[in-house]
This record gives C-alpha cells, sequence and structure tokens, in this order.
C-alpha cells in the first residue's frame, strides 16, 4: 500500500503554492468586487504547465491525472485564484481522451501550452432517484432546466445559464442532447457565430459565471460516451472538493494566527475553548476533506467504478466545511472579521457561491446517499 | 497512489489466509455488539491466534510479538473479518498495557506476564479512572504507601474499568507523594486482581448489561517488584499508556469495519430513501466512515514512512463517534421503537457513553487545539502547586 503523495506531487504542490504566493490574488478578489478587472492569473497556470495538466505528453501536455490537478486546485483556493483552470482542465480531459478524431488532437497542444482555454458545459448525470441528463438550474414549477440540443448536422441550439469559468474561454465543450436523444459532447469555437457567452458576477468575483447562448452555433461533435460526460461531471466535483479544502485551511490559517494574538480578559482569545474548539473543528473538516480528496484522486485514475461516491463525498464534506470554516473565521475575529477590509469574508463569498454552483451540496449529497443505497440493495437482493 | 499489497505483504496476506481457512471452525460467533458477555471462549480462540503469531502483531519478536509492521496488522484483521471470525478479546490489554510493560518494565516482569496477556491465558484491566478523577487524571487519590519492607500498601476506589470483573490483574495508578505536584507524586504498579482487599463490583450500563466495574482497593499488599517504571515517575508510564490507547482504539474499530452499506443495509428497501432529509442524513454518516477508511490508509502509509503518530488520531475518534451515533439513530429512526430493544437500539444505547471513553470530546479537542494548531493552553491553577493543598481532585461532597 502507498497513499500517500509521491515526490513529484510535492513538488507539483509545493510550486503552485510558492507561484500563486506571488501574486496578490486576494486584494484583486476584493478589488474586482468594486468592478476593478481581476487579475489575470492565466499566464501563470500556463507558465507553470498547469494548461496540460491532464493532456497526454503526444499532444503537448504533462500527461497527468485528476489527483494532481486537485492539488492545484487546493492551492488555487488557499489564494483565491480564479484562473479559470477547472473549465479548463474538465474539457481538456474529455477532449484528450477523444483525441482519436484529428480535428480534436490538432487542437490540443495550443490547449496544452495555455495558448487557448477551454470551458465545459457540465451536465448532471442520471442519480438512482431520478432520470436522464439535465442541467443543474431549477426551472419554475419543478424539474430542471435541459440541455440544448444538437441538430443532424451538429448545430447547436440552447442557453446554459449561469456556468462557472465560461467567461474567457475560447472553446466550449457543451454538452447537448443529440438527434437521436442520446446525450453527447460538441465542441464549439466562441467566436463563432450563434455563440454568445455573457459574464456576470454574483458574490464572488474570483469566479465569474457564464451565460451561454447557443443560436445554431455550429459545432465539431466529439466521440464521448455517458461514462466520459458522467467523469467530466465528477471531475468538476473533485476539482471544486480540492479548492474548498484550500478555502478551509487559509480560513484555519487565519484563525488561528489572530487567536493566539488578540488578547481579551488577560488572556490569548486562542485559549478559551469556545473558540479553541471551533478551530479544531475547522481542522476536523479539514481532515475529514482531504481523506476523501484522496479517496476521489484515487478512485479517479485507479478505481473509475467508485469514481462517483467519491468525489461527490469530498465535495459534500468540501463545501460544508469550507460554509463552517468561513463563517467560523469571521465569528473568531470579531467586529473586524466583518468589514470589507479584511481577508475573512472574501473567502466566505468564495464558499457561499462555490456550494450553490454545479448541483451544489445537496446534490452531492444525495449522490453519495444513492451509491451506498444501490450497494445497500445489491447486497440484500444477493442474500436473498 | 495504490492500496496494493507488495510481494512481501501479497504473500503474508495469502498465509494469514490459509491458516484462518484451516481453523475458523475452532473460533467462536462473533458477538453482535463491542463486547463479548462472556470473554472464557474468546480468549481460548485468542489463544490460537497468538500460537500462530497472529496477536501482537506489531510487538517486537523478543515479547512474542511478529516484529512486523501496521500494515501486516492491518492485513490480520482484515482477513478475520472477511472470513467472519472474531479477533483478539482483550483490546486493552494487548494494545495498551502490553506495550506498557515492554517500554518500562524489568525483564523479570517481561517475562512473566507479556506471554500469557497475549495469549489471553490471562486478563487485565487498566485502573486509572477514579470518581473524582477521569479527565484531570493526575487528580487520583488512591494512596500507596511505601512499607520499610519494601512492599507497598494501597487504599482507594478505581471506578469505569472495562473487564475488571474477568480480569487476573491490573495496571494501577497510584499516589506516592502527595506533598509534590500532582503530576510528579504519581506511581504505576501491576496488580494482581485477586489479592486480599481487592473487590469488583460490576456496574450496568445504558443498555443494562455490565462491561465496566468500580474497584475497590482495601489495605492491598503489594510487593516490592509490582512497581511499573520509577517510583514517583508514574506520570510518563500513563502517558506512554494513552498514546499506545490512540492507536489501540482506532485498531479496533477497523477490525470492527463499519461501512455505511452495513448500516443501510436493514432500511435499504423501505421507502424513506427516496427522502431527501434521509439521504442527507446518509451522506452525512458515509462522509464521515469514507473519512475513516481513506484516513487509515493515509495514517498506515506515513507511519510505514517513519512518522510517529500524534495527537490528533484524537480526531479519528471523535469522528467515529459521530459516525456511530449517527447510523444507530438513523436505523431506529426508520424501523421505528421496536429497534430500541435490539442490535441496533444496543448499539444506539453504546455511544453516549463511548464519547467519553478513552478521552472525552472536549478534552481531546483541547488536546488536539494546544498540541496540533498550536493555540495557548487555559491557565493551570493547580500547576506548581502541593496535590494535598489542591481543592481539584477531591470528590465532591454528598
Ligand atoms: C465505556 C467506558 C469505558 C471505560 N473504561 C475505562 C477503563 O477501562 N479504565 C479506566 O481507567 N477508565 C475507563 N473509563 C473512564 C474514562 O476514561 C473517563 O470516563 C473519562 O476520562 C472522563 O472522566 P470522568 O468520567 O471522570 O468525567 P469528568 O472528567 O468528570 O468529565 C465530566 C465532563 O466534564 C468535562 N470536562 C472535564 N474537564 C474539562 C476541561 N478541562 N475542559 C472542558 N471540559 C472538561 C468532560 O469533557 C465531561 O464532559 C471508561 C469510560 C467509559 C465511558
Amino acid at each position: 500500500m502507498n497513499f500517500g503523495l509521491s515526490e513529484e506531487q510535492e513538488l507539483l504542490r509545493d510550486t503552485a503554492r510558492d507561484a500563486l504566493e506571488r501574486l496578490d490574488t486576494i486584494a484583486s478578489a476584493r478589488e474586482a468586487l468594486d468592478g476593478v478587472d481581476l487579475l489575470d492569473s492565466w499566464s501563470t497556470a500556463a507558465e507553470a504547465g498547469w494548461a496540460g495538466l491532464v493532456i497526454d505528453e503526444e499532444h503537448g501536455g504533462a500527461g497527468l491525472g485528476v489527483f494532481d490537478a486537485m492539488l492545484v486546485h487546493e492551492e488555487l483556493g488557499r489564494r483565491l485564484t480564479g484562473t479559470g483552470l477547472l473549465g479548463h482542465v474538465t474539457a481538456t480531459g474529455l477532449l484528450n481522451a477523444a483525441a482519436q478524431d484529428e480535428r480534436v488532437a490538432t487542437i490540443l497542444p495550443a490547449l496544452a501550452a495555455g495558448e487557448r482555454r477551454a470551458a465545459m458545459t457540465l451536465a448532471r448525470p442520471p442519480r438512482d432517484d431520478d432520470e436522464g441528463w439535465t442541467l443543474d438550474a431549477p426551472v419554475p414549477g419543478g424539474g430542471r432546466a435541459s440541455l440544448p440540443a444538437a441538430d443532424a448536422g451538429g448545430a447547436l441550439s440552447g442557453t446554459v445559464a449561469l456556468h462557472p469559468e465560461l467567461p474567457g474561454a475560447d472553446v466550449v465543450v457543451v454538452v447537448a442532447t443529440g438527434p437521436s436523444g442520446r446525450v453527447g459532447a460538441y465542441l464549439v469555437d466562441t467566436a463563432a457565430p450563434g455563440v454568445q457567452i455573457t459574464e456576470v458576477v454574483h458574490g464572488d468575483a474570483t469566479r465569474p459565471l457564464g451565460t451561454l447562448e447557443l443560436r445554431q452555433a455550429a459545432s465539431t461533435p466529439l466521440q464521448a460516451d455517458e461514462g466520459d460526460l458522467a467523469r467530466a461531471w465528477y471531475t468538476g466535483q473533485a476539482l471544486l472538493a480540492a479548492e474548498a479544502l484550500g478555502v478551509c485551511q487559509a480560513t484555519l490559517d487565519l484563525g488561528v494566527a489572530y487567536a493566539k494574538e488578540r488578547h481579551a480578559f488577560g488572556r490569548p482569545i486562542g485559549s478559551y475553548q469556545a473558540v479553541k474548539h471551533q478551530l479544531v473543528e475547522i481542522l476536523r473538516r479539514i481532515d475529514l476533506t482531504r481523506n476523501l480528496c484522496f479517496f476521489a484522486g484515487y478512485a479517479a485514475d485507479s478505481s473509475p467504478g467508485e469514481f462517483a461516491l467519491a468525489a461527490s463525498s469530498a465535495r459534500f464534506a468540501g463545501e460544508q466545511g469550507a460554509d463552517y470554516a468561513t463563517r467560523t473565521c469571521i465569528a473568531v475575529h470579531g467586529g473586524i472579521g466583518s468589514t470589507w477590509e479584511h481577508d475573512a469574508p472574501l473567502f466566505w463569498r468564495r464558499a457561499q457561491l462555490s456550494r450553490r454552483l454545479l448541483g451544489g451540496v445537496e446534490d452531492a449529497g444525495d449522490r453519495v446517499a444513492g451509491e451506498i443505497i444501490t450497494t445497500a440493495r445489491d447486497r440484500v437482493a444477493a442474500a436473498a | 497512489m495504490d492500496l496494493k499489497d507488495t510481494p512481501d505483504q501479497a504473500a503474508y496476506r495469502q498465509r494469514v489466509r490459509a491458516w484462518i481457512e484451516e481453523h475458523r471452525h475452532e473460533a467462536p460467533e462473533l458477538s453482535s455488539g463491542l463486547h463479548a458477555a462472556d470473554p472464557t471462549a474468546f480468549r481460548t480462540w485468542q489463544g490460537t491466534l497468538a500460537d500462530a503469531g497472529l496477536v501482537g502483531i506489531t510487538w517486537p519478536k523478543e515479547f512474542g510479538g511478529a516484529g512486523l509492521g501496521p500494515i501486516e496488522q492491518v492485513i490480520v484483521s482484515t482477513e478475520l473479518r472477511r472470513a467472519g471470525c472474531p479477533g483478539i478479546v482483550d483490546h486493552i490489554a494487548v494494545g495498551n498495557i502490553g506495550p506498557t510493560i515492554f517500554t518500562y518494565g524489568s525483564s523479570a516482569q517481561q517475562e512473566r506476564y507479556l506471554g500469557p496477556l497475549l495469549h489471553g491465558d490471562e486478563g487485565w484491566c487498566q485502573l486509572f479512572s477514579e470518581p473524582a478523577a477521569g479527565s484531570d487524571l493526575a487528580g487520583i487519590t488512591t494512596r500507596a504507601v511505601a512499607q520499610d519492607d519494601g512492599t507497598w500498601r494501597v487504599t482507594g476506589q478505581k471506578v469505569w474499568t472495562t473487564m475488571a470483573q474477568f480480569a487476573d490483574y491490573g495496571m494501577l495508578l497510584a499516589r506516592t507523594d502527595p506533598d509534590v505536584p500532582k503530576h510528579r507524586g504519581l506511581t504505576m504498579f501491576l496488580i494482581d486482581m485477586r489479592a486480599a482487599g481487592v473487590t469488583v463490583r460490576p456496574l450496568r450500563q445504558i443498555s443494562g448489561a455490565a462491561h465496566f466495574n468500580e474497584v475497590f482497593l482495601d489495605d492491598v499488599e503489594l510487593p516490592a517488584d509490582a512497581v511499573l517504571g520509577p517510583v514517583d515517575g508514574g506520570w510518563g508510564v500513563a502517558m506512554t499508556t494513552l498514546m499506545f490507547e490512540r492507536l489501540a482504539l482506532l485498531a479496533a474499530f477497523e477490525e470492527l469495519g463499519w461501512s455505511a452499506e452495513d448500516f443501510v443495509e436493514p432500511v435499504a428497501d423501505l421507502p424513506a430513501m427516496g427522502d431527501a432529509h434521509v439521504r442527507q442524513r446518509i451522506a452525512e454518516l458515509t462522509t464521515e466512515l469514507l473519512s475513516l477508511r481513506y484516513s487509515a490508509y493515509r495514517t498506515l502509509t506515513a507511519l510505514s514512512r517513519g512518522d510517529v503518530p500524534g495527537p490528533e488520531a484524537g480526531l479519528g475518534k471523535i469522528a467515529i463517534i459521530n459516525a456511530g451515533v449517527q447510523a444507530s439513530e438513523l436505523i431506529v429512526d426508520l424501523l421505528g421503537p421496536a429497534a430500541i430493544d435490539g442490535r441496533w437500539g444496543d448499539l444506539a444505547m453504546e455511544m453516549p457513553g463511548l464519547r467519553s471513553g478513552g478521552g472525552t470530546e472536549e478534552i481531546l479537542r483541547t488536546t488536539v487545539g494546544d498540541r496540533v494548531l498550536g493555540l495557548p493552553p487555559e491557565p493551570r491553577v493547580d500547576k506548581d502547586v502541593p496535590f494535598s493543598e489542591l481543592t481539584t481532585g477531591k470528590a465532591v461532597a454528598a
């Protein structure tokens, strides 16, 4: 058994941490809320080689796995960096798997080098208790928004509302319903006619959302089956979990440092159990999430049958942990923690937005339960 | 990352599996709770396991152990569980007490006690907690007085002593010098539970069963060689025991092998499986249990790379109790009130007490806050004060 980081992985993580510490991403997160352009950290990502992380070496990438991407995302979360890497990794993971298609293979090197940016509209796979592929957005009156539709010539029409990581992408992998009713993946160029992405910021300027409108937009159909599309969804879940882990760690560091310094009633506030035990609870949730991130990273690369359970568990624990950690961080700081100038609210904003994206905490929890219920029912049936 | 055995581990697993296949008919039925009502048959089985080298896997060879690592320990417990066989019955003895004896004992003590302990021929209990001192363990009042001939006389009361009713020996913490600060005047002893003056009274617990006891010590005479470790150095010995206890607790739960599917199975066909709130509860307990499993893999990897286990293991205990509470209550909620008197109800009833056993949640959180996060400790009013002048450590007036 070898269930720890390899030396290469430690190096990848440490290099990411160093590179990101040189950028003033947190100040930028604050200023961007007032309309200043967000610091462009894509060049850092490209220079560090993260753009090609999950692209095979023969196409110019590093040929690494989901777990390696998660290590980088943890560091991105810790520094509230809005790179757009989550969209790029999910999209290029899928494109890399479809590279036997010559048209795909030719665009991979530019994506791997970071010269072009990819994004993906992730679709919810069916659960044990519901059917069919949908978008995340609920529709008034029940149910969820349906996927864009592709006609026989591959032209796409439809809307994907408020999806993370779309703004700024050069190409988008769109999950759409094909003419036969089957879901599939289609590659569109965002400069093409009939493709429009509108950017909006809700709560957290480091994570701009995009609404993608497609009107008879030309596309390249990709060779991807439902398994590939599900894998992309769960990869998104795993990357969000890793980011949440970074958010938890950053707020724990802030909270612990302050609790050691700030005195009240003649002693440091960190010596009061009410404060100490809350900080320990953040640590406990960090452990919980990190263990599950290891599970997700392991499953993605070595045990695909468990990836849905693993990624959903990590996401569920991570987003709940980030919610708890960021609130607690504000509380431990007292009045100063609720000011515009302080960093704690920026992490809180990130947690508030992230835990509501791509299915959110509830859907992740539901999927965890669904996987376990299915296994338990199989066992009951086998015993009967 | 991988979870595969190395060739050596695979060969070991194969040997263990073959042995179990051949001997499983000798094993008693697994008990459903965390404790067996009568340990006799389990002790015999522990002896059989010990003869085959399957007890004390991580103990050094010179003390009768297998001299292997924690990964082999897990291989043995996994294989036993896979075959539906019980493991050892004396977790406290093999996990906490034996290692304390091989760390601090004289060679005579090691020779006399470790073999029978490992084989389950002699049962042991841990006599630390008292009516007025549990979390504040250094506040115990059981007194051991040195006699001119080198023997000791012990008087006092211990409580919550797991398995004392079946124990032949006990590891006892007592005060030998009340006139120095409380951590400094303690000594550890090995005591014969059948010595004159020792009375054991089982205490019924929440579920109605009695797994722990109160133990009265009335002028019990102990020989000079009953001392374990240095006289007045018992605090260090006790800390070593508690360090081993942290690992033993996790190993014991690892042996139980709780998985979320086990808990969902009895309710898997109920319509409530479609209820959003129930599903969120299943997700909560599943994430805790999965995290424990992968935490164990991470810890084993770290240990095999040379790390030492730290106080953060306490967080694992908190997680186990959380998961046990959530799981047993969910099942009883879904099956209805009749399930309170059954297997799942029994488990639910063990949980509130286990929150205190092996260190209360508050004490564990404080330790982790101080030692892992480096937060400032609470001010201590009892620090450099002779024990005899303290108000702590004394029973509340009736
Ligand atoms: C099932 C079970 C088995 C056990 N087996 C054994 C055994 O075999 N041998 C043995 O020696 N002991 C055993 N114990 C005893 C166990 O170690 C003690 O119960 C435990 O250490 C708590 O001590 P206490 O019961 O005196 O509670 P107390 O220490 O009086 O604690 C009461 C409450 O006060 C809180 N508290 C105390 N001090 C602080 C503080 N500084 N800050 C915040 N809160 C505090 C505690 O968290 C708890 O909630 C067992 C207990 C149980 C439940």
